[in-house]
């Protein structure tokens, strides 16, 4: 069954303050080589049939008005991918 | 949906009902998402400024003639995807949008905490809200400043007067990019401004906001909690007060109440 992946960022000039959080607890595993993080969303859409132009333009725009707020987000990948794939 | 009144003790209304009986005349209608919290004690504070109270539940697609709207707090939808994201399409959501951007005559609305959020994610009001910057659930007695009294929803206050109302929330940091934030400031929007220590990291230490128009206004801190004397913070802006005895949140429900009326 295919599915279609959108992940969505928090814009660049926006604080992320989960991936500074995670940031700050990596070097107490001793993983030090890491100047920052952000953290983001993956969302996997599933689809039952095959994936059509029109079903992919639907999963762009629920990724732009549901999925993510434009104020705060970007939507940094729409892609579909088979089963196995990845 | 029938609201009971009291919840506790012996009810008292705020004296003006008793001598501007109209005032009860003035229907505002409280939403409920699955997951409000504080829509029971938005009805009271409605009722306790002398207005009439009205339930309203988000998956209907009627007003039910309300003259005011105060979308509450709480967590609708479990806050999941982004706090207020699902409940801005909930088929009453669509009502509430079209009447309160409807021009001169618009319907006022208020968001509270997660009311504020779902009014950023509806696009009534600009910006948004991220996580608090310290990461924790933040549960105080807060002091505001009120930057304008001219909304509907401040008039009973005076332009720079203080209020302690009790803040509690997660994804409190209110957001914008600084074009926003200039002209939200440049056209006298920033309603509420957090006075002291910034809670949360808001930008320009903002807590709440109004729409262009000036009828929708959101705000992180509750009001709400803070009309009853024995069930509200233990301090107020106004000096000493008894424990629990602060009800400077009072005047958020009467400003909307004698504007309509009047």
């Amino acid at each position: 069954m295919p599915r279609i992946v959108v992940d969505v960022m928090p814009k660049p000039e926006i604080l992320d303050p989960q991936g500074k959080a995670i940031a700050g607890a990596l070097p107490r595993l001793g993983l030090t080589g890491f100047a920052g993080v952000r953290q983001g969303k993956r969302f996997e859409l599933e689809v039952a049939g095959e994936v059509t132009p029109e079903l992919l333009e639907q999963a762009r725009s629920a990724a732009t008005t549901l999925l993510s707020n434009p104020v705060i987000e970007d939507v940094t990948r729409v892609e579909v991918i088979q089963e196995d794939a990845e | 949906m029938s609201v009971e009144t009291p919840l506790i003790g012996d009810f008292q209304p705020f004296p003006s009902a008793s001598t501007e009986g109209s005032l009860a005349g003035v229907r505002v209608g409280v939403v409920t998402f699955p997951g409000t919290l504080d829509d029971r004690d938005a009805m009271r504070a409605v009722r306790l400024a002398g207005g009439t109270a009205i339930s309203l539940w988000h998956g209907d697609h009627d007003l039910r003639g309300v003259d005011a709207v105060i979308i509450p707090g709480g967590f609708s939808y479990g806050d999941y995807l982004r706090a207020g994201a699902i409940s801005r399409f909930a088929p009453l959501m669509e009502q509430i949008t079209a009447a309160a951007t409807g021009g001169s005559g618009a319907l006022p609305v208020l968001g509270i905490c997660n009311g504020f959020q779902v009014l950023t994610e509806a696009h009534l009001l600009p910006g948004s809200m991220i996580k608090n910057n310290s990461l924790h659930f933040l549960c105080r007695d807060q002091r505001l400043r009120v930057e304008n009294a001219d909304t509907l929803w401040t008039s009973d206050y005076a332009a720079g007067e203080e209020i302690v109302v009790p803040l509690k929330n997660q994804d409190g940091q209110f957001v914008a990019d600084e074009h926003t934030l200039d002209e939200l400031e440049g056209e006298g929007r920033v309603v509420f401004r957090y006075v002291g220590e910034n809670p949360n990291g808001s930008r320009r230490d903002i807590a709440g906001i109004s729409n262009a128009a000036g009828n929708v206004v959101g705000l992180m801190p509750h009001p709400e909690h803070a009309v009853e004397p024995g069930f509200g913070p233990d301090s107020s802006a106004r000096g000493e007060v008894d424990l629990r005895g602060g009800t400077d949140g009072l005047g958020i429900f009467t400003s909307v109440l004698k504007k309509l009326v009047g």
